[in-house]
């Protein structure tokens, strides 16, 4: 199989796999007082101690969660709980409309279900954040803004956003700002404190951790109420039983990301600009979206016009090639990117869209592999996707 | 795979006989805060849930396919049309006329399929002819036999030798979850089953008279006349009783006017059908009359018939003895009897009666 879907979930680092078993094999609730909680008190603590080393932060502020969605979550919803109960007035979430929908449609059910006001930055078309369109909207509306959030890199796209810039704007304006950085750890360099952000979503499985195990760094000043509540775990913040097994795999994973980031970032970036150079070769009309330049290193993004990409995929995996069309509801029926309508795509050019890509193990021969079938699938796709427009 | 036990076998036949096979659930509901929520039908998540996984089971790739719109265009709109002009028409029989043997299949072929296999009760073989389930208290024929030649050469029914209890055996032997599952019987993008209702949300109220066919005087009113179907007893409300006592039917609708017509039982007997755009996939249908029998509704009695083409291309059917509640819109199916199955003929859309 080749595998060009590690931005869904990459595999597992052999260290932070031992790691999980070793540990899973213990015995010990974290909160117990006895030996065998304090031993696994103790496995938490120095995970907390190296994650929050790895991403510049203290600590204290590492929430460890079950992973992107609930430290998404629990960032929006808990951000703006706080900061409405202090004053009223504080009703308006101020959010990137290229959020994953873990951010997104966390900010629409506020929206819906407890009145708040939901302001969506648009981006350009590389799907690019203007750190001047923020001032822009907190200068009119500033007092009444709860939180802005803005992902730190694209899952879809890969475009990477000027986080520090856009954090310095909200600073500016005395507001916190969260960001969803679960794609951009281990990928490019990513420090909590010098980024300046209130808080960070990170997640075990993009980057060579457990699924199921992640972690929110949550500045010590910002009030954040609880979604779960119960234990008082986490600073009373995030309620449950920590999974001392995952977060020491998590911690183990994060570690490695980010000491070889720089290393990987080349090595990979390098394979991903031979897929993008030949794929554009083999198919001259493939449309590159995204920034050319600012994006992740393993992200490659076309649209491939006259083709579903729900087409190109289906065919891709009968030969054994595993990508990603970006987006899917739960019935497993694909609705065009709303990424890419943000960026000014057309309805077309969101359906006929793919995602490559590539992580810690891919190789020369994954691209190989793509190049050599994907003329003749999307030549297929083409022909399947005409049949539709002339029935309908 | 709609998720029902049918095609979850009839997909694990068709992998045991060494095809390449891919699983396809469709999404058919453009809403699906309306038709995806009910608990019946053949478009929930559940029922997605389910397809995926006998797909699992069956270790075949699955995908969705949206389509959504051509359903509602093609068979929705098709179907709340048909009500409004006065036919009553077979939703399931237009969706594989245009969804499941003509939408898929196009891009199944297009995208390198040879065929698409379903879990229909019917008997497809070498010999290319359409027959009769074994099990003939689920035959699905009558809605297959819509299909021209070019379909049904690019069709599979591995089911048509078994019956349904074979079927669910084979299902509980495979482990396949879906093997308990009840059946379907209702419209699927109806999900309370109440058709009335989904009418009369998209027609609105249309208050009209219901009159006596014989004397033409009005017997009561009703508030859209697409709720009547012909040979309907149930439902008509007329306040006068007959003179004679005896139970009224709907005997015709007239849009134009908006009436309902009534009248005893014996008016409701037919012995000429006439149907347009005959299909006719076992060759040239006979201008001269073929003897055979014809189905004039699903799971409807079988007639013995003569039929044959008239100058305007229409079919016409002359019954052998006359046959009630023959409603326009529905199919008339031609078949010739065969101890091998009876064979679909070919099929028509009934348009008047006499």
């Amino acid at each position: 199989m080749t595998y060009l879907d590690h931005a869904a979930t990459t595999p597992m680092l052999e260290e932070a796999l031992e790691a999980y078993v070793a540990t899973a094999r213990e015995v010990g609730n974290p909160s117990s007082l006895h030996a065998a909680g304090r031993c696994a008190r103790r496995r938490v603590e120095e995970s907390r101690e190296r994650v929050a080393a790895a991403l510049g932060a203290r600590p204290s502020e590492v929430v460890f969660t079950g992973g992107g969605t609930e430290s998404d979550n629990l960032a929006v919803k808990g951000i703006f709980w706080a900061r409405r109960a202090a004053d009223p007035g504080r009703v308006r979430v101020v959010a990137s409309a290229v959020e994953h929908h873990a951010v997104l449609d966390s900010v629409q059910w506020l929206a819906q279900r407890e009145d708040a006001v939901a302001n969506l930055l648009p981006v350009g078309e590389t799907g690019r954040l203007d750190p001047d369109g923020l001032a822009a909207v907190l200068d009119a509306h500033a007092p009444q803004v709860a939180l802005v959030t803005a992902m730190w890199a694209n899952n879809e796209v890969g475009t990477v956003q000027p986080i520090a810039a856009l954090a310095e704007v909200a600073a500016a304006y005395g507001i916190p700002f969260h960001t969803d950085a679960v794609q951009a750890v281990g990928q490019v360099p990513v420090d909590f404190a010098a980024s300046g952000v209130a808080a960070l979503t990170v997640t075990g499985h993009k980057l060579g951790g457990p699924i199921g195990v992640g972690a929110l760094l949550l500045g010590r000043d910002v009030d954040c109420t609880p979604v779960l509540h119960g234990g008082g775990q986490e600073r009373d913040v995030r309620s449950g039983t920590l999974d001392a097994a995952g977060i020491v795999a998590f911690a183990v994973a994060v570690e490695a990301a980010v000491k070889t980031q720089q290393e990987y970032a080349a090595r990979v970036a390098a394979l991903r600009d031979d897929l993008v150079a030949r794929v554009r070769q083999a198919v001259p009309e493939a449309l590159y979206n995204g920034d050319p330049v600012g994006r992740l290193p393993g992200n490659a993004h076309f649209s491939f016009p006259g083709c579903e990409g729900d087409a190109l995929l289906l065919l891709l995996d009968a030969q054994e090639i595993a990508c990603s069309t970006g987006s899917a509801c739960s019935a497993g029926v694909a609705q065009p990117s709303h990424v890419l309508l943000a960026m000014g795509a057309d309805d077309d050019r969101a359906r006929s869209s793919l995602r490559f890509s590539l992580g810690h193990t891919s190789t020369a021969d994954d691209v190989d592999a793509l190049v050599a079938v994907l003329p003749g699938v999307v030549e297929r796709a083409r022909r399947a996707g005409a049949v539709k427009s002339i029935r309908s | 795979m709609s998720g029902g036990v049918d095609s979850a076998v009839a997909a694990a036949r068709a992998v045991e006989a060494g095809h390449d096979v891919t699983g396809v659930h469709l999404a058919l509901a453009r809403n699906p805060q309306t038709y995806r929520t009910g608990a019946r039908g053949c478009c929930t998540l559940e029922d997605s849930r389910d397809a995926r996984r006998a797909a699992d089971v069956l270790g075949i790739p699955f995908y969705v396919w949206d389509l959504a719109d051509r359903f509602h265009e093609d068979v929705v709109e098709t179907f709340v049309a048909e009500y409004a002009a006065g036919r009553t028409p077979n939703p399931c029989l237009r969706c594989n006329e245009k969804i499941k043997f003509a939408a898929v299949l196009d891009r199944a072929v297009a995208l390198g399929f040879d065929a698409v296999v379903t879990g229909h009760h019917a008997r497809l073989g070498p010999d290319g002819l359409l027959r009769r389930s074994v099990d003939e208290a689920k035959d699905q024929s009558y809605v297959l036999a819509v299909l021209t030649r070019e379909q049904l050469d690019r069709s599979v029914f591995p089911l048509g030798d078994s019956t349904k209890a074979q079927v669910r055996a084979e299902a509980a032997r495979r482990g396949l979850a879906v093997a308990e599952k009840p059946d379907s019987h209702d419209i699927c993008f109806i999900a309370d089953g109440d058709t009335r209702g989904f009418l009369a949300d998209r027609l609105g109220e249309a208050p009209g008279d219901i009159v006596d066919a014989g004397t033409g005087a009005v017997l009561g009113a009703h508030s859209g006349a697409y709720a009547y179907t012909v040979g309907q007893r149930k439902g008509l409300a007329l306040g006068v009783p007959a003179p004679d006592g005896r139970p009224r039917y709907v005997l015709s609708i007239t849009p134009k006017t908006n009436t309902v017509t009534v009248g005893p039982a014996e008016a409701l007997e037919v012995s000429t059908v006439t149907a347009e755009r005959p299909v006719w996939p076992t060759g040239q249908l006979p201008a001269a009359g073929l003897d055979c029998e014809v189905q004039l509704r699903a799971h409807g009695q079988v007639v013995p018939a003569t039929v044959g083409l008239t100058d305007d291309g229409s079919l016409r059917a002359d019954l052998r003895r006359p046959v009630r509640g023959v409603a326009a819109g529905q199919a008339i199916v031609a078949y010739r009897p065969d101890p091998a199955g009876d064979v679909v003929l070919g099929s028509a859309t009934i348009s008047t009666t006499a």
